[in-house]
């Protein structure tokens, strides 16, 4: 078979591309594929779930009818990344990014996982605390049931378990 | 340059024990990512920054809870050469992103091969663990503890709200990728594949070719993995994926039993011929290669082949490859050369 791209060498790569159910196939020479840099297992700048992300990121809702400030001009203050360099390479530059850009990713984080919270394993050392803010919304959250169940002793006792926990909280 | 003993042998020595339904599940593979605080992304960081990152992650390594995951090797890649870079992709010990571009990247293999960890990919961390058969819960039990060890001495970058800060923002949150390789001939011959497929993509997984995004499905092999890591615990994830193998299994299952009472002639025939042309051609290029390696992996399952194990057919998967092909010939080939030592190759193997 001959490269579909060139029509000249011989094809030696071989693709099928699967998008929701429609198959393409791609039968090219190396020469080619290289020219075209695009789905090549195992080479960089190859299409990729980057180029598919910003995507996403350029006309994500929120970008122009919030009417706040426009993402040109948002920028991370620690690895000076701005959020259109960003949204054209669909990675951050440090941690701090996700602070700066904040306003910006419940959308993306919705769109790419449906969710925009974590709810997963916490590092033992950095994270003590988030722990004891997790035990404290399953207590309160039990709380409001015992109320509305109207059983007030399971409820007090309770209550005193989430002051006991806040006072903690508070005392670090 | 000392010889590398990891792109000496085609098959790791987890890939030698068969795991659980090793019929059709090949291996089960975990990935988590993690990065430093106060040190910008790979992407970003500058050549000292990756350095030091480097220094402070192997510093780990000396951890007395690591010796119980064997003697960690720590391999720069900067001190490999292409092939040997090539053929730690083949066997998926290195990213094709590590082997790539990265700076001062680097690798620590365990003696078995079934623990890498990367560092300066696209992440500063990357722990891989890898399981032949059905182990994906072992696989993450492994990670998770490498994972701690290394948590006990470096801040690694976390949002209360985020969870685990990554490069790319499909990874944040638990930074889990956890995956299956799966063969499913009857699937595709009975053309159920793209109908079962399709609905797992519904249910927040995707299937990728072996060798990762873009790569396409050869040999009848699919790599289904999540797809989502934030707002699903780790546990939830794992268990998701583990009950829709289990299904896809059963679906494959039940393909194969049936094909095999309606058309058991033809299954042979299918079967023999690719056995017959593995055994006897001169010259195959590496599709069709994947393809009657698959036929013949199914006749060994099946019991139509009795003479061959299924320990030859996944090390031939991986020898058949254009990096381990260089590597086993020693010479520099270009592809039409590869399909003529491809076919030599796999001659001599079955004909052992």
């Amino acid at each position: 078979m001959l490269c579909q791209e060139c029509g000249k060498r011989p094809a030696t790569l071989h693709f099928t591309k699967i998008v929701n159910g429609e198959k393409t196939e791609f039968h090219i020479c190396e020469a080619c594929a290289r020219e075209k840099g695009e789905l090549i297992p195992g080479t960089s700048g190859g299409f990729s779930i980057h180029n598919l992300l910003s995507g996403l990121l350029d006309f994500g809702p929120g970008g122009q009818a919030q009417g706040n400030k426009s993402p040109e001009h948002l920028r991370c203050e620690e690895c000076g990344l701005t959020y259109s360099q960003f949204s054209k390479i669909g990675r951050f530059g440090c941690s701090s990014c996700y602070k700066y850009f904040n306003d910006r990713l419940d959308p993306l984080f919705k769109r790419v996982h449906g969710n925009t919270m974590h709810v997963g394993k916490v590092p033992k050392r950095v994270g003590s605390h988030i722990q004891v803010k997790r035990k404290l919304d399953e207590l309160r959250k039990e709380l409001q049931y015992r109320i509305h169940q109207e059983e007030f002793e399971e409820a007090a006792a309770l209550r005193d378990q989430i002051r006991e926990l806040e006072k903690n909280i508070s005392a670090e | 340059m000392t010889k590398l003993r990891f792109t000496e042998q085609p098959l790791s020595e987890w890939m030698r024990s068969g795991g659980k339904e090793s019929e059709i599940v090949i291996s089960s593979r975990v990935r988590i990512a993690r990065n430093l605080q106060n040190q910008p992304f790979p992407m970003l960081a500058t050549n000292q920054q990756s350095e030091e990152v480097l220094n402070q992650l192997q510093s780990v390594l000396e951890d007395e809870q690591m010796e119980q995951f064997g003697q960690l090797s720590p391999i720069l890649l900067a001190e490999l050469d292409e092939l040997d870079k090539k053929v730690l992709v083949e066997k998926h010990l290195i990213s094709p992103n590590l082997a790539g571009e990265s700076r001062s990247g680097a690798v620590f293999i365990s003696d078995d091969e079934s623990l890498s960890i990367m560092v300066n990919e696209e992440d500063h961390l990357r722990i891989q663990c890898l399981y032949p058969g059905l182990q994906i819960e072992e696989a993450w039990e492994k990670a998770t503890s490498v994972d701690d060890i290394f948590e006990a001495h470096v801040d690694y970058a976390f949002d209360d709200n985020r969870g685990f800060l990554t490069s790319c923002p499909t990874n944040v949150g638990t930074g889990l990728r956890a995956s299956v390789m799966m063969h499913l001939p009857a699937l595709v011959l009975t053309q159920q594949i793209n109908r079962i497929l399709s609905a797992v993509s519904q249910v927040g997984l995707t299937v990728r070719g072996i060798y990762g995004e873009g790569s396409e499905a050869t040999g009848n092999l699919f790599q289904i993995s999540n797809q989502i890591t934030l707002g699903q615990s780790e546990s939830e994830i794992i268990e998701n994926l583990y009950s829709v193998v289990m299904q896809i299994i059963e679906h494959e299952k039940s393909s194969r039993e049936r094909l095999m009472s309606e058309s058991r002639l033809r299954m042979t025939d299918r079967v023999m011929r690719s056995y017959g042309i593995l055994s006897y051609a001169a010259v195959i290029d590496s599709k069709e290669a994947a393809q009657r390696l698959s036929d013949v992996r199914l006749g060994v399952d099946l019991g139509l082949i009795d003479n061959l194990s299924v320990q030859v057919l996944n090390e031939l998967n991986v020898l058949t490859q254009p990096g381990f092909l260089q590597k086993k010939f020693q010479v520099s080939m270009s592809p039409g050369e590869r399909d003529m030592y491809r076919a030599k190759l796999i001659r001599e193997q079955l004909g052992k």
